[in-house]
């Protein structure tokens, strides 16, 4: 029983953990599907992050700080595809500049505006009346049946008490497959990262699919910041978004650009996370392990896993290329 | 449609003063051109003459700087494919349009759906599919991934999408290039039933016997202009030569009896696989002597590239042996490239500007890349710049590369010109054994004649020529002895004196007719 209930907190955790990492992922996925490469996820996740505290705070609405999340994350979208489709920059500089940018400016503003540190206020504040944090969701008869066994810490633990993003980003997945996989925009969309002159002499705007992919990627990354800030951590602090754009990169890479891969490798990330979390303090024959080589340990997984465990993993033919027209 | 007494209207097509510029560069000069309703009409012209562009002109790829396109007798502004594909024009370009990794299905919907949903739109397309592809005989398998099919079911798949989208037009750009002699004739045949039906088909080449086979009309373009609409009737591969020149070209190679020798490059048991897995070569066996031309022919990727990659140790043998001049190579006595440079091997790349030049290179240091040790190049401390000017310059007026200027950058030569300049290199250090891969392609017709007189001229000074080509005509022409490869395997070896179009064409595709078979047994007799 105790085993179980072990077994239970850390998939609790890993749905909490894991559930940035499939927003970005698949944020991620739109973009590099049309041939976009997506390092910059990581400063849109900042960025909105940032916004969505910010906007909760002084609105005192999670719904508030949501909306602008997602539109600043948007509006970062908008200028990577500036830069890429429009301008045929280069993707991962372009990228970095984002990164750079988000993490530069939401510093520097959060200082300017609510002089902190760069932290925006506590978004749960009493004194102040301020509650601007999403509240976790209680399934229906979670309380009564919480004591039953096996299936009350199913039901009322694992599956009951998340935050409504958590429930979002497990139904996004496969929407997500769906789009891309029985509707005319994905295929399209996929159509575009693999060989854009064809969809070209097809009729179909490379620039429009483009921008198009880009502005879907750029919701998803948003409401993988909001989830940080407004509904986890109720308070944006300087790069809260510590590596996790990266992170759903890496699970893109590893899910083959596929949503029900980067959905399962997100789900690892995160049950490595939790564990890594959990045994903080743990000993091994005597010795106490570091809590910061636990903590490392699902990054130099992810090295391990990337430098070649998971079998060949076929990037879209045209990500990364700009699309110019050639002559002859 | 109007009444037949205007003209116009019989015309599918007419371009009225296209005119193109790209930069300096003035690709299309004030173009007129009419194309009949339900005819197979022929372009031809050498490389650059301007052909793709007009093409991607009516295609909406490019906007014309002046003109106007006419279709069915009505001025229409074609900006873009989207346009072009609504006035019923389809077009079959030279690189595929395909996406590799979906199916037929996808390939042809993508663009032309009905709908939000994919399904509605996979439905009706397949059965479209199904009486289109027997009407014409243009079976492909529809569930497959593209990139699992061979080019001819490619190219299928692209005349059905332009079909399936209601193309009336069909503008094929250079269609048999990668296509078996075989592959090509049931091409003409679907182009013939499609034009029976009343489509219009718009064909660019090269390629002027496919011209002569396959056309009602020929328009033949010449540096960006139209230089003459004839008859295909009316006309011959040498007027279209000729206009297409600008001056008498002769189309027949001029060689006497080979003379050959002991053999100098001798191949034995070589298999090499891939990275991945691929077998490219497979127990390739074959010898060239002195003095004579053996020629490999075979659709492009059945294992030529990999074959003189590894003789001239660009890839390290694996299994088996190579024998050049008396030396060995295998895998435990590897030789990097400028080691079987050292013993006397030539090596004329297939693809020159990845393989044979940098592009971004002057001329005169192109000219050294692969001998730039020599010691005529080098001094004890700095290499001798003006020696090798020098040098490049006395070259460039011996093998009449022009512009004759050895500062110029490589890229700035026409594709004829950069060849000559690889050629130039790898001929003058007097090899012993020369590998040639696709000596003329992206070459014009004038110069492909001379490439052809040095190469045969290098045999006749007793050395052991190797030539893979995907050219049947310039193999049939150029070689003494052709062995032909599928699948990494030698199929089977013809002398010169008995190959055709007909007994290639059936090895390219791994069939080996009974008269080369016997001549083979003969042969071991």
């Amino acid at each position: 029983m105790e085993a179980f209930n072990s077994l239970i907190l850390i998939l609790d955790a890993t749905l909490r953990v894991a559930t940035p990492l499939i927003f970005a992922a698949l944020a991620g996925m739109f973009s590099e599907r049309t041939g976009i490469v997506n390092i910059a996820l990581e400063g849109k996740i900042l960025a909105s992050a940032f916004a969505g505290a910010a906007a909760a705070y002084v609105t005192n609405s999670p719904w508030m700080g949501l909306l602008a999340g997602v539109m600043v994350s948007v509006v970062f979208a908008w200028m990577h595809a500036f830069a890429t489709v429009t301008h045929n920059g280069d993707h991962v500089v372009s990228g970095m500049a984002i990164n750079i940018l988000a993490a530069g400016l939401t510093a520097a503003l959060g200082n300017f505006w609510f002089r902190q540190g760069g932290n925006t206020p506590n978004l749960v504040d009493p004194f102040n009346d301020i509650d601007a944090r999403f509240t976790p969701i209680t399934f229906p008869f979670a309380d009564q049946i919480a004591d039953v066994p096996i299936i009350g810490g199913i039901y009322s633990e694992l599956l009951s008490g998340h935050f409504l993003l958590v429930y979002i980003a497990l139904l996004a997945v496969p929407v997500c497959w769906f789009v891309m996989f029985r509707t005319r925009f994905g295929l399209r969309m996929r159509a575009v990262g693999e060989n854009p002159s064809a969809v070209d002499t097809a009729g179909i705007s490379v620039t429009g699919m483009r921008y198009l992919s880009l502005t879907i990627c750029g919701v998803l990354a948003g409401l993988a910041g909001v989830y940080l800030s407004v509904a986890v951590t109720a308070q944006f602090l300087p790069n809260m978004s510590a590596g996790k754009g990266y992170m759903a990169l890496a699970a893109l890479i590893f899910g083959k650009w596929h949503p029900r891969g980067a959905l399962l490798a997100c789900l690892m990330f995160g049950v490595l996370q939790a564990i890594a979390d959990r045994s903080q303090g743990a000993s091994l024959g005597g010795f106490s392990i570091p809590v910061q080589a636990i903590e490392a340990l699902p990054y130099i997984l992810t090295v391990i896993l990337l430098a070649g465990f998971i079998g060949k993993s076929i990037p879209p033919k045209a990500i990364g290329k700009p699309y110019v027209k050639e002559r002859e | 449609m109007t009444a037949q007494t205007d003209v116009a209207a019989q015309m599918a097509i007419e371009l009225r003063g296209i005119d193109k510029r790209f930069g300096p560069v003035h690709a299309n000069k004030y173009i007129d051109l009419k194309v009949e309703q339900g005819t197979i009409h022929g372009i031809v012209g050498e490389n650059g003459a301007g052909k793709s562009t007009l093409m991607s002109i009516i295609y909406g790829f490019y906007e014309a700087d002046e003109g106007d396109i006419l279709i069915d007798g009505q001025v229409t502004k074609i900006s873009d494919s989207k346009i072009a594909i609504a006035s019923g024009i389809g077009m079959v370009h030279q690189h595929f349009m395909l996406i590799q990794n979906m199916t037929a299905l996808e390939n042809v919907v993508l663009g032309a759906e009905r709908g939000i949903m994919l399904n509605d739109s996979m439905k009706h397309a397949r059965e479209v599919l199904e009486r289109l592809s027997k009407e014409y005989s243009l079976e492909v398998p529809l569930d497959t991934p593209v990139e699992q099919l061979s080019v001819g079911l490619q190219q299928r798949i692209e005349i059905l999408k332009a079909l399936y989208r209601g193309a009336k037009i069909l503008i094929l750009d250079e269609p048999t290039g990668v296509l078996t002699p075989q592959e090509t004739e049931h091409l003409f045949k679907v182009l013939a039933s499609l034009k029976e039906q009343g489509t219009t088909v718009i064909m660019i080449t090269h390629k002027l016997q496919e011209i002569m086979a396959a056309t009602d009309n020929v328009s033949v373009m010449r540096r960006g202009e139209m230089v003459a609409h004839v008859k295909t009737s009316e006309t011959s591969r040498e007027q279209l030569a000729e206009l297409m020149v600008g001056r008498k070209v002769l189309l027949r190679v001029e060689k006497g009896e080979a003379a050959p020798k002991d053999a100098l490059l001798e191949v034995s048991n070589l298999s090499w696989t891939a990275p991945d897995g691929v077998l490219k070569l497979d127990d390739v066996n074959l010898n060239v002597r002195a003095g004579e031309i053996v020629g490999i022919a075979g659709v492009s990727g059945n294992g030529q590239s990999e074959l003189l990659d590894v003789l001239s140790g660009i890839k390290q043998v694996q299994k088996g042996e190579v024998k050049v001049n008396g030396h060995v190579i295998d895998k435990s006595h590897p030789l990097t490239p400028s080691e079987v440079r050292a013993i006397k091997v030539g090596h004329i790349p297939e693809d020159r500007h990845r393989m044979g030049l940098v592009n971004s290179f002057a001329a005169d240091e192109a000219f050294i890349l692969g001998y730039h040790r020599l010691p005529q190049y080098n001094g004890k401390v700095f290499s001798l710049r003006n020696e090798i000017t020098k040098d490049c310059a006395e070259k460039m007026e011996k093998w009449d590369v022009r512009p004759q200027d050895p500062n110029l950058k490589t890229a700035n030569f026409s594709g004829g010109n950069q060849q000559k300049l690889v050629i130039a290199r790898e001929m003058e250090q007097d090899p012993d054994v020369l590998l040639v891969g696709q000596p003329t392609r992206g070459v014009d017709i004038g110069a492909i004649e001379s490439i052809h007189n040095r190469i045969i001229d290098m045999r006749d000074a007793g050395k052991a020529v190797l030539l893979v080509s995907v050219e049947l005509e310039e193999i049939m022409s150029l070689a003494d002895r052709i062995l032909v490869m599928f699948d990494g395997k030698v199929v089977g070896e013809v002398p010169a004196s008995v190959a055709n179009e007909q007994i290639l064409g059936l090895m390219m595709a791994n069939i080996v007719p009974d008269e080369v078979k016997a001549l083979q047994k003969e042969a071991q007799a």
